[in-house]
């Protein structure tokens, strides 16, 4: 199967070696001709506005957002990716993909100092509560009515994991634990796209 | 919820991986630095070379300075305390930021002793010549890595001095027959466990940044290719001649430091560097990275 990671900035590198774990050689995407036979793609955690400002440099913003809108490409956001496959974000105005019915509050608990890990229940997935790990992470404020709300954080019932179509959003970094369940989540998405 | 864990503070500096960590003396230089794509912004009295100019003890930075710069962006914000001083490090924990550099750039507080910096709920980086001194390190609890370099030079030979010794020794410990490592421990004064890991591994186990001397998007390409996972600059943009213009090459020679087709096109035009400094002509009571041990 072909899978990309945007590999502009951020924690590309773990999400590379998740895939791997699971039998993917991954793709590194960083022009526009990285994007060619990819049925899936991953923004990773990192900086949203550095990502978001390379993706209009180099040219990828507008044929990441047609390949997921012509529904040939799975997309799935981890946290800084989260916010960028959304359409609206409170108070900022940045470069975003524009392509998920959900309006994101960045930066949701704070500081790093807030940052934190806690043990989710998730929709998707069978089994145990999900490890999660929150850093300076994003929640969801709200949703539109295709989106399908996945994990709430059982503290306070702040949505983290957000699903619409073949488009998966999670506010937290699956990809720097060792729990494989949501990447194996991904690559469902990625094959129903090139069936 | 359990804040403060090791996974967070290491993973923060994951995140910020194939960026740019920019040094600002105002909350104006913080947005220009945020709108060039940095990943984060080093909120700073003084960049390096005008500490090194100004002379006399540097410390902290000012509390109302950093909490301005820190309301003027939205991406993460670092500062520098003294080597061995906890309590500024409590300060800028208390001041809500996001990182903390215990760093040899201010005048060190403790010629014996760094932070015990496992005693915080705050992530710090720390900047490192060599694997012992990076092992001491993440043995009191940074969870990232800079190399030292020597700041405010505009010289990068010893940031890729110090990179190549780090990477270098790595690769040595991975061909080691294991009864050799307890050794090489001794000699690196590093934990035994930590060079266990960095053998088994054969990458340090935090994030590890260059810096100190990085002044053109080739140099930050460089010290790409040498291995580091992003690059801090001080001195290099708002000392140079086009700051704004200098800030967005760098970051995108940092995410394509690969290609030198976009690593050429983005150097075009930039206007004059800062003026450098020849390291090797320097007194050595002048250079900054021997401070530490």
């Amino acid at each position: 199967m072909n899978v990309g990671v945007l590999a502009l900035q951020g924690d590309v590198r773990e999400h590379v070696a998740a895939l791997r774990e699971l039998g993917v050689d991954a793709k590194l995407v960083k022009l526009p001709k990285d994007l060619k036979d990819v049925q899936g793609l991953i923004i990773p955690g990192g900086e949203s506005t550095t990502i978001g400002k390379l993706m209009v440099i180099f040219d990828l913003l507008e044929p990441i957002r047609h390949r997921i809108q012509a529904g040939t490409m799975a997309a799935w956001g981890t946290c800084a990716g989260m916010i960028l496959l959304s359409k609206n974000v409170n108070d900022h105005d940045q470069p975003l993909l524009n392509v998920m019915d959900s309006r994101i509050q960045r930066n949701s608990f704070g500081s790093q100092i807030d940052s934190f890990e806690a043990d989710i229940p998730i929709q998707c997935i069978d089994g145990e509560p999900f490890p999660a790990v929150f850093i300076r992470a994003p929640t969801v404020e709200s949703v539109g009515p295709h989106v399908e709300v996945l994990a709430r954080l059982p503290a306070d019932g702040r949505i983290v994991a957000i699903q619409q179509d073949t488009m998966f959003a999670t506010a937290f970094h699956p990809e720097i634990v060792s729990d494989r369940r949501l990447h194996q989540h991904f690559l469902t998405l990625c094959n129903e796209v090139s069936a | 919820m359990e804040k403060g864990t090791w996974l967070v503070k290491s993973g923060m500096a994951q995140m910020l991986k194939g960026g740019v960590i920019m040094d600002v003396v105002t909350p104006e230089q913080a947005r220009i630095a945020e709108d060039a794509g940095a990943v984060a912004v080093m909120a700073l009295e003084r960049v390096p070379a005008d500490i090194r100019a100004h002379g006399g003890v540097a410390r902290m930075s000012d509390p109302e300075l950093v909490t301005q710069i820190k309301n003027s962006v939205s991406i993460p914000v670092m500062a520098k305390c003294r080597i061995g001083h906890f309590v500024e490090a409590q300060v800028l924990e208390a001041l809500g930021i996001d990182y903390v550099d215990e760093s040899e750039v201010l005048t060190p507080a403790d010629e014996a002793h760094h932070i015990d910096k496992n005693a915080f709920t705050i992530p710090f980086v720390c900047g490192a010549r060599d694997l012992g001194e990076a092992l001491r390190r993440i043995g009191e609890g940074a969870a990232m890595i800079r190399t030292k370099g020597e700041a405010g030079t505009g010289n990068v030979v010893e940031a890729v001095r110090h990179i190549r010794t780090v990477n270098g020794t790595i690769r040595r410990l991975q061909n080691m027959r294991h009864e050799e490592l307890m050794a090489q421990a001794k000699e690196l004064g590093a934990p035994f466990a930590l060079v266990e890991e960095v053998a088994e591994r054969g990458a340090l186990p935090v994030v590890n940044f260059s810096a100190g001397g990085i002044a053109t998007p080739a140099d930050a390409a460089l010290m790409m290719q040498l291995g580091c996972d992003g690059n801090f600059v001080g001195s290099g943009i708002f000392k140079s001649e086009d700051p704004a213009i200098r800030a967005a090459a760098i970051v995108k020679a940092t995410t394509h430091f690969q290609d030198p087709h976009i690593v050429a096109e983005v150097s075009r035009g930039l206007g004059e560097p800062m003026s450098g400094l020849d390291v090797r002509s320097m007194p050595r009571e002048e250079l900054l990275a021997p401070r530490g041990w």
